[in-house]
């Protein structure tokens, strides 16, 4: 009996062994040889705005040729599973790491290792500290989101009309800044017929938001149109324009995403809005990558390819701007909506 | 079951006080599935992946663990007592959070690790009164605690971030504490180590000779075995139990201060879900949940077989799902081995 049993246990461990070793087996990596390997590391997995991400990273990766993507990011989106994510791609020695980060400066030390290696490093989305990369590549920068959605406005209305903006709270920063920089765009001649009536607060709660909206609409009976530079405002916004039936009469434009602004746009409510485009991001990202890559400079003042996208200019710290946010109507909203 | 014993050890004139060594009790042993399997891990690994074996990436490999291996040593005795603690992650964040307010206020690198080990004392001393005086179950307290510390963390701190520490103390936790050497001999050199890691190999010894070589040990798995009767033999089971929690509540601390240097900030989320893989640990190297069995071997072993399977996973870019789905089988796995063959002999026997 001993033996017999022994030979079990024998088994079983074995099996057990079998077990641990299937996942390598399994996924023996498979890479062209001689193929430069860049990570895209996100803030975690099952997003299906970083998947938009990649998408984009792999199109370039096509573009450029020779270039593999490695997509990858951690369960929780802390940065301390972020950095063992990172080790993981130090260890295989890829050629470059684009990031977003959990925490800008939890990841510089890694970063730092990194650059150490030989490995370059990069962020996009949210930002490493200066210290932990080369490049940071920005979605947009304030003038441009703040141009773009008086320029929307007015190629809805041809220029004519009272305007309102419905922003988040009073006290947004982010907010803040846009509605400064709207009103820099305003101040040029093609929108004299176009005057700003008000500015309102919704506190991106949707039912102030809403509130705040049907008061715009009841106090300036000729408002035209209205730009809400927040997702929640432009939610909002769009839905009391189709409650009150003003669907042609009141238009809204601003910053919005595509699956919750589907409805509204195809309800004729709101025109055109903008955000960032993520495929163009991981897009662009992947097309810095191959240039830094290839030796190009990231000194201040440095160009940089983006592929379709152009060109972009290093700024102080390293930061790079990718361009004017992306706008979405009628022709690509559904599309979107499928992933962000 | 009762094998004859070697003539040897069978002098009329000596009293056993322990079984004779056989080779199937030996290999029965959990650590002997846990150390096939650690084998294998690398085995397997090295052969996937060229870049595996490479000191300076399982040095990078230890410090992705080291911290919460250094929680499991304590966890170990307190599922051992068949106590458990699930408030240790959120104790890592408050001492972490208070090792940041201390640091901003300019204290000193071996300041902020008092720090973080008297925070830890504090938030175990708090568990182990309402277990013990309070007599409420382990796990009830825990749960609370574990919401009330993380909880005091979110309310203070928000979404900011703590990010001024002073320079030698981020050292302490991002250079390796002992530096590669080599020797002439190419096979033969020191490996970089990082300072959570070595802390783990001398507490992971001390651990080992206290609960296996020391009347308190015997305690602990008496109280394990049979808190009752353990309670009648005379032995001090709500003192030690106490003490258990305080302990786990200081290793939590210094995993905290370790953390906090190696990631160079802080913020309310730091560690989360910590408690949940240190407890598998606990109990893929061998400790009984329902207590009174189990080694610190068993937990070193296991401990080095998670973090290498979670590295070699992560190094041929698995994603971190399939990496918790495959440890959850794993864990499964090797937790039902002894039980199928349990019943395999049961079934043998009694045919």
């Amino acid at each position: 009996m001993t033996t017999t049993t022994r030979r079990n246990l024998f088994k079983l461990a074995g099996g057990a062994a079998f077990v641990a070793a299937a996942p390598a087996i399994l996924t023996m990596p498979v890479r062209a040889a001689g193929n430069r390997r860049i990570a895209m590391i996100v803030k975690n997995l099952g997003n299906s705005y970083f998947d938009a991400c990649a998408n984009g990273a792999k199109q370039a990766a096509g573009e450029i040729g020779g270039i593999d993507i490695i997509y990858t990011a951690s369960a929780k989106p802390t940065a301390e599973d972020q950095i063992a994510v990172i080790d993981a791609q130090i260890a295989q020695k890829v050629d470059g790491i684009i990031v977003s980060a959990n925490d800008a400066d939890a990841l510089v030390p890694v970063g730092k290792k990194a650059a150490q290696r030989g490995i370059k490093v990069m962020s996009f989305d949210s930002a490493i500290a200066p210290a932990g990369r080369l490049v940071h590549l920005s979605a947009s920068s304030t003038p441009l989101i703040g141009a773009k959605q008086v320029q929307m406005i007015a190629k809805t209305l041809g220029g004519k009309g009272e305007v309102a903006i419905l922003s988040a709270a009073s006290t947004m920063t982010n907010q803040n800044s846009w509605i400064e920089a709207m009103k820099e765009e305003w101040k040029k001649p093609e929108y004299k017929d176009m005057p700003l009536v008000a500015t309102v607060y919704g506190d991106d709660q949707d039912d102030k938001s809403y509130r705040e909206m049907q008061g715009l609409i009841k106090s300036h009976p000729n408002l035209k149109g209205v730009i809400s530079p927040t997702t929640i405002g432009i939610r909002s916004g769009a839905k009391a324009i189709v409650d009150g039936d003003l669907v042609g009469k009141v238009f809204i434009t601003g910053l919005g995403l595509p699956s919750e602004m589907k409805d509204y746009v195809l309800k004729g409510a709101c025109d055109t809005f903008a955000i960032w485009n993520p495929v163009e991001y991981g897009y662009s990202s992947t097309f810095i990558m191959n240039d830094i890559l290839n030796g190009k400079p990231t000194s201040e003042g440095s160009k940089l390819s983006m592929g379709k996208k152009g060109e972009t200019t290093v700024g102080k710290d390293g930061e790079c701007i990718m361009g004017e946010p992306f706008v979405f109507d009628k022709s690509n909203v559904e599309e979107f909506a499928k992933i962000f | 079951m009762n094998a004859p014993v070697t003539q040897e050890s069978q002098d009329r004139y000596t009293v056993l006080d322990r079984p004779p060594w056989r080779l199937r009790d030996a290999l029965l042993r959990w650590e002997v599935i846990l150390v096939i399997l650690l084998v294998l891990t690398v085995v397997v690994n090295s052969l996937v992946s060229d870049v595996f074996l490479d000191v300076y990436n399982l040095a990078d490999a230890t410090s992705n663990f080291s911290e919460m291996a250094i929680i499991a040593l304590a966890m170990a005795l307190l599922i051992l007592v068949r106590d458990i603690d699930l408030s240790v992650a959120a104790i890592v964040a408050l001492a972490s959070m208070s090792i940041g307010y201390a640091a901003a206020a300019g204290w000193s690198p071996a300041m902020l690790f008092v720090v973080g080990i008297g925070v830890g004392l504090l938030c175990g001393a708090f568990n182990g009164a309402l277990v013990t005086w309070f007599r409420l179950p382990s796990i009830v307290v825990t749960i609370g605690t574990m919401s009330l510390f993380r909880g005091l963390t979110q309310v203070i701190l928000g979404d900011q971030a703590l990010t001024k520490y002073p320079q030698p103390f981020l050292d302490l936790g991002q250079n390796y504490f002992i530096q590669m050497t080599e020797t002439s001999v190419p096979w033969l050199f020191v490996p970089p180590v990082p300072l959570s890691f070595l802390i783990f190999l001398i507490l992971a010894v001390v651990f080992g000779i206290v609960l296996h070589t020391t009347a308190v040990g015997r305690k602990l798995f008496a109280i394990g075995s049979n808190p009752i009767a353990a309670r009648f033999s005379g032995i001090p089971v709500d003192r030690l139990r106490f003490f258990l929690f305080v302990l786990s509540g200081i290793m939590s601390g210094l995993a905290g201060a370790l953390l906090t240097a190696r990631l160079g900030s802080m913020r309310s989320n730091i560690a989360i879900g910590w408690e949940l893989d240190i407890v598998t640990m606990v109990i893929l190297g061998g400790v009984s949940i329902a207590g009174g069995v189990g080694s610190i071997l068993g937990v070193f072993l296991a401990v080095l077989v998670l973090g290498l399977v979670r590295f070699g996973m992560s190094i041929n870019n698995i994603p971190g799902q399939v990496v918790s789905v495959y440890i959850g089988a794993l864990l499964i796995a090797v937790i039902s081995i002894p039980r199928i063959f349990e019943k395999l002999r049961g079934w043998r026997a009694g045919r």
